[in-house]
């Protein structure tokens, strides 16, 4: 086999495993969109949050050391224990849960029949707000984090391949795990929202507002449902990026590469946001090694936006959105 | 009191009994509008009860007071012999009260089956991981609910459209699939907001059939919102009038027919 298919497929694979993360985040937004119609801009800053705490309460780390240490003169950093990951993974969602109550309590309740650019730019302001959250509570330096999952060179499928075609391919256990975390993720989101009574009443919430409550839902309970399994599917997406890369402040913007993937997919789509994230991955990888190095490289920073610009003017409804016919 | 009050049965041998919902001395306002009017009223269970009146009356205020999507500012309602306190519309639901919309209120993207699956959401007890995974109670459970989701499939002649998603159907079949949601909850007072509206004479005799059929069949009382003067007189036992948020008349259809009053807001006389 020629060396440059054969390098081709590495990227390919590559590119799937990338973009089984840009997935994950891009679900959260769908969630949140298919139940309230918001479009939350803080999906992104979410992940970190969640990142920034998982680290902080794993290392012991003091909340708002900072802002204690300047008020009452003390100089208190670490509590001196580190948390097990798991305890640590649970506690973080309980403040995952705890802040999709508030924003429930706090902020969506007032805003109740606004319009939905109104309701976009409370997301806006929520991302900030909880980026400074973040930061005082847990300092704003880079933070590795190390959950105990594998990392490096899968030496399976590299000794495999090698015999195979004559060249390893390099594949990272940790997109392989990624990868088998969110296919377990999504599968479990279609079992709940198929098969339980909560999940047809999310269906039912984000279809009709009026004929829910008239069967006995509560949109309140809905909502903060559907935040917290955003909160949820935030934290899972934050763990991923951050062992891959350390938890820092730029994880935030990833969120911006979720949204050419929900041009892609459709803004209302599970599956759309699942298939949307692998051809964005998949796509960017291929284009930088096809035809990136002859026009000088760095095309990651722009193909997917170039191409969610060509979906938008023939398909703007995504591969899987609802077709939007306007009666007249 | 007017003769129907207390244990009776009508001429077609169905069964009326005491007070299932009392509403006492009702007023809502919207701003300084006063669209319900000191009304007071009640439905007996087992009965048609009809709220007729002309455009603006206050018909479907009176009916989204009754359901829980406005709160009265003055007034009390009973339910079952008991004050029921300002509540949410879920609430309202889970007490019993089911209700159609007259714009249509379904979820267009699901199937018929699943749009009628919901109304049993209020009937749902097993928890969330056992459904998920689909085991032991909740299967009875699911099984259960389905019978009787079939059953009244049946009963509304809708098997043909099953599996076809609501917003696919035409209006005439959408008031039905929307009817079929509310008897799915089993409801103890089942409220209907203009079920006729929009439809040729053909689907008006369907729908009247269907809904003489639910009360006769399953007992269930009935509250319902409607026009057409014609098809309100054959399909109910008792009839309130409103005009202008206030009451102008109540009882029997025939008493109704004969109030001067009623027939000066249906005919228009000029007001001095």
């Amino acid at each position: 086999m020629p060396d440059q298919l054969l390098f081709a497929m590495e990227v390919t694979l590559n590119g799937l495993m990338a973009g089984v993360l840009y997935s994950l985040v891009a679900l959260g937004f769908v969630l949140i969109f298919k139940a309230s119609g918001i479009f939350n801009y803080a999906q992104g800053v979410m992940a970190l949050f969640a990142a920034l705490t998982l680290v902080g309460i794993m290392e012991g780390q003091v909340p708002f050391a900072h802002l204690i240490n300047s008020v009452f003169g003390t100089d208190i950093h670490h509590f001196g224990w580190h948390v097990p990951a798991l305890a640590a993974i649970v506690l973080t969602m309980v403040l995952m849960i705890a802040f999709a109550w508030a924003v429930n309590r706090f902020v969506l309740r007032h805003l109740v029949n606004q319009e939905p650019i109104i309701l976009f730019m409370a997301t806006i302001g929520l991302a900030y707000f909880l980026e400074g959250v973040g930061d005082l509570m847990w300092g704003s330096d880079i933070k590795t984090l190390n959950v105990g999952l594998p990392q490096g060179l899968n030496e399976t499928i590299d000794r495999v391949t090698y015999e195979a075609f004559g060249y390893g391919f390099f594949i990272d256990n940790l997109d392989i795990v990624a990868t088998v975390i969110a296919v377990v993720l999504v599968a479990g989101l279609v079992l709940f929202s198929q098969y339980t009574k909560q999940g047809r009443a999310l269906r039912a919430v984000a279809d009709d507002h009026q004929a829910a409550l008239s069967v006995g839902i509560s949109l309140n309970y809905i909502w903060v449902l559907t935040w917290s399994i955003a909160g949820f599917v935030a934290l899972v997406a934050g763990i991923m990026w951050g062992a891959k890369s350390g938890v820092q402040f730029s994880l935030s913007l990833i969120a911006l590469k979720a949204l050419p993937v929900l041009m892609l997919g459709g803004f209302t789509s599970i599956p759309g946001a699942i298939v949307g994230g692998l051809i964005i991955g998949v796509g960017e990888k291929l284009f930088e090694f096809l035809i990136g190095v002859h026009i000088g490289g760095a095309t990651e920073n722009w193909f997917a936006y170039v191409l969610a610009l060509l979906f938008l003017v023939f398909r703007p409804q995504g591969l899987f959105g609802e077709k939007i016919i306007e009666r007249v | 009191m007017n003769a129907m009050s207390g244990n009776t049965t009508t001429a077609d041998g169905r069964k009326i009994g005491g007070v299932l919902m009392e509403m006492r001395n009702i007023t809502l306002r919207f701003g300084g509008v006063e669209a319900i009017k000191d009304i007071s009223f009640d439905i007996l269970e087992g009965e048609v009860r009809a709220i007729i009146g002309p455009n603006g009356a206050g018909k479907s205020s009176m009916l989204n007071v009754i359901s829980g999507f406005y709160n009265p500012q003055v007034g009390e309602v009973w339910f079952r012999g008991e004050k029921r306190p300002p509540m949410k519309p879920y609430e309202v639901a889970r007490l019993g009260i089911a209700r159609t919309f007259q714009n249509i209120a379904l979820f267009d993207g699901m199937s018929v089956l699943d749009n009628i699956m919901t109304g049993r959401l209020t009937h749902m007890t097993t928890g969330m991981l056992a459904q998920a995974i689909w085991k032991g109670k909740a299967e009875r459970e699911e099984v259960a609910n389905r019978e009787i989701v079939e059953k009244i499939i049946d009963f509304l002649e809708i098997q043909h459209i099953r599996k076809v998603p609501v917003g696919r159907l035409p209006y005439g079949l959408k008031k039905r699939v929307e009817l079929a949601r509310a008897l799915a909850a089993e409801p103890k007072l089942l409220l209907l907001d203009e079920p006729m509206a929009g439809m040729n004479v053909e689907e008006k005799e369907d729908m009247s059939r269907y809904i003489l059929d639910t009360n006769d069949e399953f007992g269930t009382t009935i509250a319902l919102i409607e026009h057409d003067m014609g098809v309100v007189m054959d399909l109910s036992d008792r009839v309130v009038v409103m005009d202008y948020g206030k009451k102008i008349g109540d009882g029997t259809p025939d008493e109704v027919r004969n109030n001067q009053e009623v027939i000066d807001a249906y005919l228009g006389v000029a007001h001095d």
